[in-house]
């Protein structure tokens, strides 16, 4: 095989693990889209928050140090212990349910029956105040967070494709176990959603609010629920790209990608959240591939939206979205 | 023919009706300046079909969702089973056996018909999460038993050939009938018809109908319905309640409320005054 298609194939592969990556992210969006028509703005810095607490939790922070010192005259920092992930993981969980809980006291339960866009705008405060609390409660500083996976190049990939092409493939083992944690999670929730009795209410509620309550869902719970699901899918994601490039406010800019990925799949579709995100995965590294001779690099910045836009231009419900047909 | 006394009566046709399961009591609805419902009062007896009547805006759909808690009215009471009832969640409502379906059909137009169906048995659904996820234990014993009574009520509305579809597809007609299905999986103590009947054409209108009684007959479902045509409230129902303008004007059995003059009034039109 010629070196190019064996370069290329590798980048296609790599892209693959990338739009994974993307995809975790739509995810959480696609999961709140559908349960409540709102488009959650706050998706990725909740993916910021989310791997702040892990980090401040697994190394024993004291939240709110900062203002504590600041306020009191003291000097205290942290607990003095550090958790193992498989601890602090589920109680990340249990804060990211309970921020749930409390965006559905304060914020959504108040605006019951409102327009999307005021949802949307009111998810956008969200962003905002999440990103500040953030800061508050473990500090801005980047942080490294290592809950165990492995990273570095995939020997045992590296060593399959030399003996199969005499070439050995670069890939980043992280991106195989994000792979495989996506395989998991998407399993985990199609059987929620399809084969449980609250699955079978979130759906219900996805499509009518009304004919939901007259059956006896509670819409409340269910929203509690869908935030709580997002919130923690949103923790996989911010676990994910925190380990690979650190915990940082530049993590919650990884939702801009989402973006595409969702115009791609279609906001309503789990499957084209991640079909989308494997799509722009490989296109925009083997775009790069090919167009950086010829256009020089960076396209991977851009390569997405324009897809995107493409998109926009020739499907607007997306390769899985429903389509919106106007009966007149 | 009728009587006050609680122990309920024999209808013409032989059936036992029974004591009464709701009653409202000086009801009135306001939105804003508006008067929906102005002091209205009746009762729901046990195992009868009644109908609340009358022309357009003249508060039925508001006395519907009153009774089904989707409106708090500002007066009046609801007294359910011999209870006064809360104000209280319309889903809550819905959990302690009151069923209901809508004017302009609310299903789940994503979900196929036996999903659908099978909403209407959330709240009958007792096993854990984890075993239902899991499939293990009572779960699978739970779910085959709410299957077999969803079956039955499939079979009973003659929709098995579209079990599997999704709704979305069906024809109107179909669409109104699965929606009576989801209500009745609920096995409701009251069940609510907002015009089962409208926008159908003759032959449909006979089916539902023939389905209402059907379901009286054989479940002893207590049944409350709206209609617009005449006809087919005077056929179908055992009292009916006339409302006009918010006001309740007549209330009695078809007969009763044929030769009222006021009822008559109000649909062939006198000038108020």
């Amino acid at each position: 095989m010629s070196d190019t298609v064996l370069f290329a194939l590798e980048a296609a592969l790599n892209g693959l693990t990338v739009g994974i990556m993307y995809s975790l992210v739509a995810l959480g969006f696609v999961l709140i889209f559908k349960a409540s028509g709102i488009f959650n703005f706050a998706q990725g810095v909740m993916a910021l928050f989310a791997a702040l607490t892990l980090v401040g939790i697994q190394t024993g922070q004291v939240p709110f140090s900062h203002l504590i010192n600041a306020a009191l005259g003291t000097n205290i920092h942290d607990f003095g212990f550090t958790l193992p992930a498989i601890l602090a993981i589920p109680l990340t969980v249990g804060v990211m349910v309970l921020m749930a809980l409390l965006i559905e006291r304060i914020v959504l339960k108040h605006l019951v029956n409102q327009e999307p866009i005021i949802l949307f705008m009111a998810t956008i405060g969200l962003a905002y105040f999440l990103e500040g609390l953030g800061d508050i409660m473990w500090g801005a500083e980047v942080k490294p967070l290592d809950v165990g996976i492995p990273q570095g190049m995939s020997s045992a990939v590296d060593e399959f494709t030399y003996n199969l092409f005499g070439y050995g493939f670069y890939l980043d083992v992280l991106n195989l176990y994000a792979l495989a944690i996506a395989a998991v999670l998407v399993t985990a929730l199609v059987i929620f959603s399809q084969y449980t009795k609250q699955g079978r209410a979130l759906r219900a509620v996805a499509d009518d609010h009304q004919a939901a309550l007259s059956v006896g869902i509670s819409l409340r719970f269910i929203w509690v629920l869908t935030w709580s699901i997002a919130g923690i899918v949103a923790l996989v994601a911010g676990i994910m790209w925190g380990s690979k490039s650190g915990v940082q406010f530049s993590l919650s800019l990884i939702a801009l990608k989402a973006l595409p990925v969702l115009i791609l799949g279609g906001f309503t579709s789990i499957p084209g959240a991640i079909v989308g995100g494997l799509l722009i995965g490989v296109g925009e590294k083997l775009f790069d591939f090919f167009m950086q001779p010829i256009i020089g690099g960076a396209t991977e910045n851009w390569f997405a939206y324009m897809l995107a836009l493409v998109f926009l231009l020739f499907r607007p419900q997306g390769l899985f979205g429903e389509k919106i047909i106007e009966r007149v | 023919m009728l009587d006050t006394q609680h122990e309920g009566f024999v209808t013409a046709d032989g059936r036992q009706i029974g004591g009464v399961v709701m009653e409202l009591k000086n009801i009135t609805l306001r939105f804003g300046g508006v008067v929906a419902i102005k002091d209205i009062s009746f009762d729901i007896r046990q195992g009868e079909i009644r109908a609340i009547i009358g022309p357009n805006g003249a508060g039925k759909s508001s006395m519907l969702n009153v009774i089904s808690g989707f409106y708090n009215p500002q007066e009046g009471d609801v007294i359910y089973k011999g209870y006064k009832r809360p104000k209280m969640a319309p889903y809550k409502v819905s959990r302690m056996g009151i069923a209901r379906t809508f004017q302009n059909i609310a299903l789940f137009e994503g979900m196929s018909v036996l999903d659908n169906i099978m909403t209407g048995r959330m709240h009958h659904m007792k096993a854990g999460f984890f075993s239902q996820a899991l499939w293990w234990g009572k779960a699978s014993r739970e779910e085959e038993e709410h299957r077999a009574a969803v079956e039955k009520i499939i079979d009973f509305l003659e929709i098995q050939p579209i079990r599997k579809t999704p709704v979305a597809r069906l024809p109107y007609g179909l669409k109104k009938r699965v929606e009576l299905a989801r209500a009745l999986a609920a096995e409701p103590q009251i069940l609510l018809l907002d015009e089962p009947m409208a926008g159908m054409n003759v032959e449909e209108k006979e089916d539902m109908s023939r389905f209402i009684l059907d379901v009286n007959d054989e479940f002893g479902t207590t049944t409350v319905l709206i209609e617009h045509d005449m006809g087919v409230v005077m056929d179908l129902s055992d009292r009916v309640v006339v409302m006009d303008y918010g006001k309740k004007i007549g209330d009695g059995t078809p007969d009763e409320v044929r030769n009222n003059q006021a009822v008559i009034d109000a649909y062939l039109g006198v000038a108020h005054d």
